[in-house]
């Protein structure tokens, strides 16, 4: 693009920084917070792999619990419990929280920013390399004696603490905790050279109201991981404890489990709740918000219009951010906490849904008057608005106190946190690596596969998910490995919904397969792919499309970029292309350099 | 074509601290302040990375010990089976030794300052010596509680205890680490950019952890056995 | 492409709401409480619902009608960054209504938490363990028997460690069934023997985790008779699926008639009065079968 060469040439040249010569160095223990960002989005690969495999299985068990598969045979009770506590751990924290931050975030935050690298490489190839160990050691409680843990990712105690409650809670326990708390490192790591990047990094000119808004997003989940890990990992350390050197934060006194009384004494499971959600609310906008940010970035490149309400998308994520940390009892209306503080939970929670509202009312604001170019990426974030609603609106349902109580631990609630924070989380991911392809590799992924991966997929999630509150408002409660044996079915109000149960089976199958298209299509592209010529294939505003596809080691080939504008400066009057780049240092008629978040500006 | 601007109004157009108030038409609008590496050819180094790092990873400590803190206190009033554990007196020279490495440290951070190079070595080393008797001492509390058959799983209190004094010397032996890794750099000096700016900023680091490890403890101190 | 898109928004949109809208899902409640919980989820459930609507219809309708022109691409897009009037206003208006939503559903919440249970309640001590329920009636003398874990027995059928020692203990009876009166409060005292459980009957409008080393007490009136299935609602093991149990609600009469029984004739008696009422339909407080509960 000729901007970019314009651009380039209005920035002082300084020496470039060599790549590293060997192949370890380059690929293996790299510190270059592209590799590390690649690195990342092939774990959560391999993670979503593994993940999407066993809730296909978990579906099977559900569907036809009496069937003798071949090679796996007949899915236990326990077993199920155990996919169902691995698929939970996988998604949570080596997908949802590692590919949007740790994968695009290490690879495009210090890019759009303008920084050669991050702040501290070297704890940034340590964060992943943490990470990953944290992944194998959570796959090695499949290959203990009983095998991995069945309490659930939320590992709710006594179950969780005390050996001999149920298979699996031995050894796989002990590898789960450790597990956990090995990636709350890793995150914790992570976190820290985010946001030291992002304060101290930046170009010149890249102030905070010109940061394109998925940058606010990785700074925002950066400080929510910094803040929530920590308490997690606290949890845990207590928790192991508690399980091998027989204190007693989270056990009672005189448990009665399998014919022995456990020498325990005094200690509280609500206090693990409290610990648990304070870590878990956030963590699931640290699972979201990533793809918010990406979102708006991608509706606004798309609909070659500037983010509607730049300033209020930034307020909303903090605000989302901020009373994420002062609703975790929601989760907790049913333990038995006071009744007082679960009001106050309530009025915070719903709270929450106004800034959730704000952002969708902006994204469609974004759409409206836009020249909209569905291409895959945009089709993906479009899904990702529609999932957002159809997901998070339930929360107004959820996170009333008397409403609660019904639907606490059903399949609504599945329904809901899935189409919420797993799809359209998962969404936001797939316009990630659809819309950063050719800058990550140099080559397009496939139009037409991809546009079939969006259909399908789409289309599926809605007919898994949508159901699933109609099976929880009946009263199906979650975590349960069957609902008839031999043929019989055990709960007789929950009869009339097995033709619900087969369908959403179904659809969970055709969804789960359609995702190999996309499997291929990545890697097809990434070797066969239509070559990526030019910087700036989706005619962009950001920093990362004024430099080479990929990349070079340094990020911009010595250059110091500087920045001139906001980040979504699409179709402006007069201007001779209808985007204009945040390093173009033009002015155009009276609307140069605007798009500073101020919204309504004129002069 | 076709191209038009809506007008819309300015409402409540308060400006947050780092954001630009006036439209620049320039480079110049706001940034971080730290882009001034035009003209010299240089890695973008700047002392502030360290510190806010610091300060970043120390909020992250806080988060634990607040977490650990916060379920003492809900466990010390959660079930009648409180039974404090009689404080072993070694942990006041615990707290006598850690508070006066922290003055040493100081002391080693002036002479540096003044470029005093041998000087700022020895009262590290002093500072290193201290760190570690501070650990041992802690130990030596720990073997003495065991001495009277208090262990981790006795009562609440005492698992408590074991798991704060853990927690934080396991941090604290991360302090004598970054001690350690100070005194390397000084003795083994290697060429790199902004060698004495670089050194100024890692010891500043470290001190800032080395005085938050400090008041860590007297707080952990005060509310393992002063506060009831 | 876009017309597409906004067509398949809307149909699943329109799809969404035809499943929710085909039936009335929620099983019959049989409880005081009950009507008003269905009350707020029906409001809720509108504003929820027209919310998604209107949000999938706009969503569609801008990419229905903002599909960029293949023929004049110099046309560009509306320039605007925009409005902050707009966001004002629809920022108060989701507040008000959210947080309306939120201080409405506190009702019921309050109605069941912030009182005790009215003095002349029915009480029963509910034990959950893996992966079974224990009841246990105070008797003839209204008092609970003492309990204690070292004394639970397990091949000598005392699953709660109910010390017989105690006089208050003779004639409590224990059971595995739930049974209360109609119109009339209950009080149970939910407790656990090893790991949490949840008590959770859908047509009671109430779920409660039963905690180890906690006593929970929960009131509510039931106001239909009728035999339900109590079922686990918190993961406690491998056989969560199959903690199953029942919930027997019996006219004022037959209860009192059960209850002035010596514990050894209670289960009998107790199995005879179940034979009267159909798993899962509901009868009026004379046992005059009124329809299904679910």
């Amino acid at each position: 693009m000729s901007d970019a060469n314009v651009a380039h040439e209005a920035h002082e040249v300084v020496h470039r920084h060599e790549p590293p010569k060997s192949f370890i160095r380059k690929y293996i223990f790299s510190l270059d917070h592209k590799v590390i960002g690649v690195q990342y989005l092939m774990l959560a690969l391999a993670a979503v792999l593994v993940g999407m495999t066993l809730s296909i299985l978990m579906r099977f068990s559900l569907t036809w619990p009496d069937m003798n598969w071949p090679i796996i045979g007949m899915i236990k009770p326990d077993q199920y419990l155990a996919l169902l506590t691995i698929h939970g751990t996988i998604m949570v924290f080596f997908v949802l929280t590692t590919a949007p931050q740790g994968g695009f975030g290490n690879y495009f935050l210090p890019i759009q920013i303008g920084a050669e690298d991050m702040a501290f490489p070297t704890l940034n190839m340590l964060s992943f390399w943490v990470t990953l160990v944290g992944f194998i050691v959570l796959l090695m409680s499949f290959f203990v004696t009983e095998g991995a843990p069945i309490g659930g990712w939320t590992a709710y105690p006594p179950l969780s603490a005390i050996a001999s409650a149920g298979p699996g809670q031995g050894t796989g326990m002990n590898l789960w905790i450790i597990s956990i708390a090995i990636f709350c490192v890793g995150s914790l790591l992570g976190a820290l050279n985010f946001i030291t990047t992002l304060l101290n990094m930046r170009a010149k000119g890249m102030s905070l109201m010109r940061m394109p808004l998925t940058c606010w997003a990785w700074f925002t989940t950066a400080v929510l991981a910094l803040l929530a890990f920590p308490v997690l990992l606290a949890g845990g350390v207590l928790l192991f404890l508690d399980r091998n050197l027989g204190t007693s934060f989270f056990v009672p006194a005189g448990l009665y489990i399998k014919d022995v009384i456990q020498p325990h004494a005094g200690g509280s499971p609500i206090l693990w709740q409290h610990l648990f959600w304070f870590f878990g609310h956030p963590e699931v906008y640290i699972a979201i918000l990533p793809g918010m940010g990406l979102t708006s970035h991608v509706l606004s490149t798309f609909a070659r219009k500037p983010v509607f309400g730049y300033r209020a998308m930034v307020f909303a994520i903090f605000a989302i951010g901020l009373l994420g940390f002062f609703v975790w009892g929601h989760h907790m209306f049913i333990s038995g906490m006071s009744p007082y503080s679960a009001m106050a939970f309530s009025i915070l929670t719903l709270s929450i849904g106004v800034p959730s509202a704000v952002k969708t009312f902006n994204w469609i604001g974004t759409l409206w008057g836009g020249k909209i170019r569905f291409k895959v990426p945009m089709l993906f974030a479009l899904g990702f608005v529609s999932l957002f609603v159809a997901g998070g609106i339930t929360g107004l349902v959820l996170g009333q106190t008397s409403l609660d109580l019904p639907m606490h631990d059903t399949y609504f609630v599945l329904g809901h946190f899935h189409l919420v924070m797993g799809v359209a989380a998962i969404f936001g991911m797939f316009t990630g690596v659809y819309f950063w392809f050719p800058k990550i590799f140099g080559r397009f992924m496939s139009e037409r596969l991809g546009r079939i991966h969006f259909w399908i997929t789409f289309v599926g999630v809605y007919c898994i998910f949508i159901p699933m509150h109609i099976m929880g408002i009946v009263g199906m409660p979650r975590r349960y490995s069957r609902f008839a044996e031999n043929g019989q079915q055990i709960y007789y109000f929950l009869e009339s919904l097995h033709p619900l149960v087969i369908f959403v089976t179904f659809a969970a199958i055709i969804t789960f397969l359609a995702q190999f298209i996309f499997f291929f299509n990545l890697f097809w592209s990434m070797f066969k792919g239509k070559k990526c010529t030019e910087n700036n294939p989706w005619e962009a505003t950001t920093l990362e499309w004024d430099t080479t596809s990929p990349p070079p080691h340094d990020n911009f080939a010595g250059v110091h970029p500087v920045v001139y504008r906001g980040a979504y400066e699409y179709s402006v009057p007069g201007a001779p292309n209808d985007f204009v780049m945040q390093t173009d240092p033009d002015e155009f008629g009276e609307h140069e350099g605007s798009g500073d978040g101020h919204n309504g500006h004129k002069h | 074509m076709g191209t038009m601007v809506t007008s819309t109004e300015k409402i409540a157009q308060t400006k947050i601290g780092l954001g630009e108030g006036k439209r620049p038409a320039g480079p110049n609008g706001g940034g971080n302040g730290h882009g001034k590496h035009g003209d010299e050819s240089s890695s973008r180094f700047t002392p502030l990375k360290y510190k806010i790092g610091m300060w970043v990873a120390l909020a992250a400590v806080t988060m634990t010990f607040t977490a650990l803190t916060s379920a003492y206190i809900v466990r010390a009033n959660s079930s009648n089976d409180w039974r404090p554990i009689e404080m072993p007196r070694i942990l006041w020279l615990s707290t006598a030794l850690i508070v006066a490495s922290s003055i040493t440290f100081e002391i080693a951070r002036y002479a540096l300052k003044r470029g005093k190079s041998s000087l700022y070595n020895r009262w590290l080393m002093l500072t290193v010596m201290l760190g570690l008797a501070f650990l041992a001492s802690q130990l030596m509390a720990w073997r003495q509680l065991v001495a009277q058959g208090i262990y981790v799983a006795s009562n609440p209190h005492s698992s408590f205890f074991y798991v704060l004094t853990g927690a934080h010397g396991l941090h604290l032996l991360g302090g004598v680490l970054g001690l350690d890794y100070l005194l390397l750099r000084s003795w083994r000096k290697g060429y790199e950019e902004h060698a004495e700016e670089r050194r100024q900023a890692r010891v500043n680091s470290v001190a800032l952890y080395w005085h938050f490890m400090d008041g860590l403890w007297i707080y952990l101190f005060l509310l393992l056995f002063l506060w009831r | 492409m876009g017309r597409a898109l906004a067509v398949i928004i809307w149909l699943l949109t329109l799809a969404s709401v035809v499943l929710f809208l085909s039936g009335w899902w929620f099983p019959t409640t049989i409880t005081e409480h009950g009507p008003r919980v269905d009350q707020q989820f029906l409001i809720t459930i509108i504003v929820v619902g027209i919310a998604f609507v209107a949000a999938q219809i706009g969503l569609g309708w801008m990419v229905w009608r903002y599909g960029a022109n293949s023929q004049n691409k110099d046309e560009r897009a509306l320039y605007t960054h925009g409005n902050n009037r707009l966001e004002v206003l629809w920022t108060v208006i989701t507040a008000v209504i959210f947080i309306s939503l939120a201080v409405m559903g506190q009702r019921v919440w309050a109605q069941l938490h912030f009182s005790d249970a009215p003095a002349d309640a029915f009480q029963a001590r509910v034990t959950a363990q893996q992966f079974s329920w224990n009841v246990q009636y105070p008797g003839k003398d209204n008092k609970f028997g003492r309990t204690d874990p070292t004394l639970i027995k397990e091949d000598e059928n005392n699953f709660i460690g109910l010390d017989d020692r105690d006089p208050n203990a003779k004639d409590d009876i224990t059971a595995t069934t739930l049974v209360l009166p109609v119109n009339r409060p209950a009080e149970l005292i939910l407790r656990s023997k090893d790991v949490t459980h949840s008590f959770w009957v859908p047509q009671l409008r109430f779920k409660q985790d039963l905690v180890p080393g906690m006593e929970i007490h929960v009131h509510f009136t039931p106001t239909k008779v009728g035999q339900f299935q109590l079922a686990c609602a918190e993961l406690c093991g491998m056989n969560h699926f199959s903690m199953k149990g029942t919930l027997v609600v019996l006219p004022q009469d037959q209860l009192n008639d059960l209850m002035n029984l010596p514990p050894t004739q209670f289960q009998p008696k107790l199995e005879e009065l179940r034979g009267k009422y159909e798993l899962g339909m509901i009868y009026d407080e004379k046992g005059t079968k009124i329809g299904k509960s679910y």
